[in-house]
């Protein structure tokens, strides 16, 4: 377990060095997106006006309100990122997206493309939405604002994390090896309740 | 009972809904800073430092705790000696609950469950959700507010068991949610259990379990036991802060029962997440309002 401070964007070379329970803080840049955005970008054949090259994803609705030409933060946290497992492949391949930040994790499909591209699935602590938009420095840029609060957003952020490093490029998976252990210790939690099997 | 002015619940509505969605209540607090202090595993101890970090910050730049403001859920009981017209305070409340989310302005979140319209108004048809209770001996109406986010609400269960299937069928059915459940309603959290009743008023009871202060105990011994137990069992699980292993996979198990019907064994869970999110408050007659938990 070691502890990175990345600045954006990321190498392919940077992400395969990071390993499952590795604590990431990034500085730089990071792409808000979620649901509706990645359905108008691969069911509507939407090309996303920026390059997501090199940059984190993050799995984001934010509350925001429109100062003038400027965006300002209400409040920024993150959803379950399972919904948008169907996507993620695809933005690695066709988009160069190297990190997926998010909650809950993803499926097998996206961290074999993890593996195949060099990217990681970070894991956020979910429901830290205050501490989260506070490590948003500026909202530099709402592209496809029509679909606010679904939008891409360019966050500009610092410190933002802690990240744990919950998929990485070599196949590992942290949520599965938790799930692992838990069928393990389940006899035991049942024998305390005197469930009989 | 012509003299109270409603628009005083209306503003209290709105008020408990911001409330609730920036100010942890103590009882959770204590539980989390406990989380922290007994948790062994490192990245477990990294996430409760991040979530009390949160609820500072919360705190000091007078921020919501978490972005998803949910669904409104209003807890309403009313006392004998507070005069009352329960269809001004239902439409109070409905007209709190959207004046919260304009005003403030926050996330809507709530939807047409065909169509997927979202007014933004956190209300719309059947919401928000009201419980009526009533109480003998008060002479206020004490409303407490929970804002309900869908990671935790979308993992809830319920199964009709029968006779047959005893006790032991009920607590492997919780175990068996949470552990379904995984990472997804942002752990450690109040899990909520219904036991009894019948298959509505079971869902309500596994509700009305997480509306109650983290860790507090059944006030009859034998569902208070039943409680230690299942809080025991899921914390041996190693499932842990956010599902990404740990020792402590919920601050508490609450339990709350009725009478059933003699074919029946039903039960419900309900889990609530990390940021058990409530908040009260009293009204008497005269237009006192007193804020709590």
């Amino acid at each position: 377990m070691a502890s990175y401070v990345l600045k954006t964007p990321f190498d392919e070379k940077t992400m395969r060095s990071l390993k499952v329970r590795d604590i990431v803080t990034i500085n730089g840049h990071i792409f808000g997106m979620r649901d509706k955005t990645m359905i108008y970008i691969f069911d509507q054949h939407n090309e996303p006006p920026v390059s997501l090259a090199g940059f984190p994803i993050l799995h984001t609705a934010p509350s925001l309100k429109k100062v003038g030409d400027k965006w300002e933060t209400i409040i920024v946290g993150t959803t379950t990122s399972t919904r948008m497992d169907r996507f993620s492949p695809a933005l690695m391949e066709n988009y160069g997206v190297r990190a997926i930040i998010g909650k809950s994790g993803l499926y097998q499909g996206s961290l074999d493309a993890m593996k195949r591209f060099g990217a990681c699935y970070l894991a956020i602590v979910g429901g830290a939405a205050a501490l989260e938009t506070t490590q948003i420095e500026e909202v530099e840029e709402v592209y496809w604002p029509h679909l606010h609060p679904e939008a891409i957003y360019k966050f500009r952020v610092k410190d933002f994390g802690p990240l744990i490093v919950a998929m990485d490029s070599y196949g590992n998976n942290l949520y599965a090896d938790v799930r692992a252990k838990v069928q393990v210790n389940l006899p035991q939690a049942y024998r305390k309740c005197k469930i009989d099997l | 009972m012509g003299k109270f002015n409603y628009k005083l619940v209306e503003d209290v509505a709105k008020e408990l809904y911001i409330r609730a969605l920036k100010i942890l209540p103590p009882d959770v607090r204590e539980s989390l800073k406990r989380a922290y202090e007994k948790e062994s595993n490192p990245s477990a101890k990294t996430i409760f430092e991040t979530i009390l970090k949160n609820v500072e910050v919360a705190d000091k730049e007078d921020m919501l705790i978490c972005q998803d403001t949910g669904l409104p859920i209003y807890m309403v009981e009313i006392g004998s000696k507070f005069p009352v017209d329960g269809a001004k305070i239902k439409t109070a409340l409905y007209e709190g609950a959207k004046r919260a989310t304009l005003e403030y302005p926050f996330r809507g979140s709530s939807t047409h469950p065909v169509t997927r319209e979202n007014p933004q108004t956190s209300v719309g048809e059947g919401l928000p959700v009201i419980h009526w209770e009533f109480n003998p001996d008060s002479d206020c109406l004490n409303i407490l507010m929970i804002p309900k986010g869908s990671g935790s609400e979308n993992m809830s269960t319920m199964k009709m068991f029968i006779p047959a299937d005893g006790l032991a069928a009920v607590k492997k059915f919780v175990i068996d949610s949470v552990v379904a459940s995984g990472s997804n309603p942002c752990p450690p959290g109040i899990i909520g259990v219904g036991i009894g009743g019948t298959a509505d008023l079971v869902t309500w009871l596994a509700k009305k379990a997480i509306a109650r202060p983290a860790g507090s105990r059944n006030p009859d011994p034998l569902f208070a036991e039943l409680e230690e137990e299942l809080e025991d069992a899921i914390n041996g699980l190693g499932s842990g802060p956010m599902g990404l292993g740990g020792d402590i996979s919920t601050l508490a198990v609450h339990i709350e029962w009725a009478y059933t019907h003699i074919t029946q064994n039903p039960v419900a869970v309900n889990t609530q997440c990390w940021p058990a999110r409530r908040a009260r408050a009293k009204i008497w007659a005269n237009g006192k309002v007193e804020y709590g938990f």
